[in-house]
């Protein structure tokens, strides 16, 4: 038997369907676990150690986030993808840049936009049925279109990006092969800025034309490596937290009626989501050795920071593992913590909460049609891929 | 009661202006900026204490 604290592989499909039962067991009995896989990870599982490591940019930096076999080196401060490559002094810059846009004044803009993007795809599916991908034909399109809409660009481009991020995300570093240029997210994004300039509008590529760091306005390859940025960090992730919550509540009649009775709930329930299903995982490179929870961390190991880990651990949260769709007192960290907070999670929660009350608004009730073909994605970004739900009610129109 | 907020703590994931939006509100980053100064006011103790018990980051406190 392998034994998960001292040899796991959380990309292989066997830790993907059992990652809570194994982040439990190690939290209770090893709380660091380590693997000589990637040229060496450790994975500790406590909220205390969790935060600690979050918090201390001096031992860890963000030059690497995804554990892989390729290790960046000597890409810090900036890194290859400001602001979450980033270490301080830089990051702060990068990073302020573009708050404002993300602020919750502004992002309130793009509700009433999310708002009618599930619309439609709700209207896609209401021919359908009884049984649908919630994942495949629903969850997957709602941050696409949404994020189409704050660039600025047609939603039928939206489809477009998954190919350009699953290109980027299963080959990272990679070569694009012998794909034309014109195929390429890199050409695309070009036409994208040029067209901007042309025409300039109010969404978030106007806003980069715009802006200015150290009193000089931004290049093209700037903008174009942020917009890069925010489709890689927005879409798998909201997409996953979304699924997540529909896998949950196809199994759970009971939250599926509190939620019926009560849409006002949602928030609060987005939160519990948040925490019991934290989709994302994020890694550091260790800077310079240092001790953890017992262990020694050398410099140059890669670490796994566990948020989804740290949601679950007793010392933090009164029945852990349970989900309670009203829990008040709700600490979680799906966003990360430290400086890395998630800089669209005003955007993530929103889109969350509208797809949500959408599907439940169309299909009051409904549930798993077949358990077994459900499939859930490996590695550092955790949620449902294929979800094949058969709709029971459909809401009023 | 009084409300202690610690800006250098504070990393903007904005649960206390959700929670409680007479207390708190957020700056045009995200982060957040008490909105009273002194006593919290008769009625708002319940929302002080659940954005205290709601930040991720620890940076609010609640002084009896
Ligand atoms: C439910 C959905 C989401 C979750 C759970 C999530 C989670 C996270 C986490 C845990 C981090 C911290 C990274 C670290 O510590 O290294 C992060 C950072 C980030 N996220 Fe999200 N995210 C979500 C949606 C989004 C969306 C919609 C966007 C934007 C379109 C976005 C953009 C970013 C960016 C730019 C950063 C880097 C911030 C920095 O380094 O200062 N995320 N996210
Ligand atoms: S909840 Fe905490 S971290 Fe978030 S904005 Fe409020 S004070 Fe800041």
């Amino acid at each position: 038997m392998q034994d998960w604290a001292t040899d796991f592989d959380h990309t292989h499909p066997d830790y993907a369907a059992q990652a809570t039962e194994i982040w439990d067991d190690l939290r209770a009995r090893c709380p660091v676990a380590h693997s000589d896989r990637f040229g060496g990870v450790w994975l500790p599982t406590r909220h205390e150690d969790v935060a600690a490591i979050a918090h201390d940019t001096e031992h860890f930096s963000s030059e690497g986030v995804i554990v892989s076999p390729w290790k960046p080196e000597g890409l810090a401060p900036a890194g290859y993808a400001p602001p979450i490559t980033s270490d301080p002094p830089f990051h702060a810059i990068a990073r302020r840049l573009l708050l404002p846009a993300f602020s919750p004044a502004s992002i309130a803009r793009w509700e009433a936009s999310a708002r009618q993007s599930c619309q439609e795809l709700i209207a896609e599916l209401a021919g359908a049925g009884p049984v649908v991908d919630a994942a495949a034909e629903y969850t997957q399109h709602v941050p696409v279109r949404v994020i189409a809409d704050m660039l600025g660009v047609p939603r039928s481009d939206g489809d477009k990006f998954r190919g350009f991020i699953h290109r980027i995300l299963e080959n990272p570093g990679g070569s694009v092969g012998n794909l034309a240029y014109e195929d390429t997210l890199d050409y695309y994004l070009r036409q994208v800025v040029a067209d901007h300039r042309q025409n300039p509008r109010d969404d978030l590529i106007g806003f980069l034309i715009e802006a200015e760091m150290d009193g000089q306005k931004l290049t093209d390859d700037h903008i174009g490596g942020t917009v890069a940025l925010l489709l890689i960090a927005g879409i798998d992730t909201t997409w996953s937290a979304i699924g997540a919550s529909l896998w949950h509540l196809a199994q759970t009649p009971s939250d599926r009626a509190r939620l019926v009775a009560d849409p006002g709930l949602l928030p609060v329930a987005v939160e519990e989501f948040l925490r019991f299903y934290a989709p994302v995982t994020m890694a550091r490179i260790v800077k310079e050795e240092v001790e953890v929870g017992g262990c020694t961390f050398k410099e140059r190991d890669w670490v796994l920071l566990s948020f989804p880990s740290a949601n679950r651990d007793p010392e933090v949260f009164e029945d852990a593992d349970r989900f309670v769709i009203d829990r008040v007192r709700n600490r979680h960290s799906a966003f990360g913590l430290g400086i890395h907070r998630c800089l669209g999670s005003n955007l993530a929660r929103m889109e969350m909460t509208v797809a949500i009350d959408e599907w439940m608004k169309a299909f009051p009730d409904f549930e798993l049609a077949d358990a077994g073909a459900v499939r859930w994605s490996t590695g550092q970004v955790r949620g449902p891929r294929q979800l094949p739900v058969r709709i029971l009610q459909r809401g009023a129109e | 009661m009084k409300i202690i907020l610690d800006n250098s703590k504070c990393e903007g994931h904005g649960r206390c202006y959700a929670l409680a939006p007479e207390l708190f509100d957020a700056d045009d980053e995200g982060y957040s900026v008490l909105k009273i100064t002194g006593e919290v006011p008769a009625g708002s103790e319940e929302h002080a204490t659940l954005a205290s018990a709601n930040c991720p980051e620890f940076a609010i406190t609640i002084e009896d």
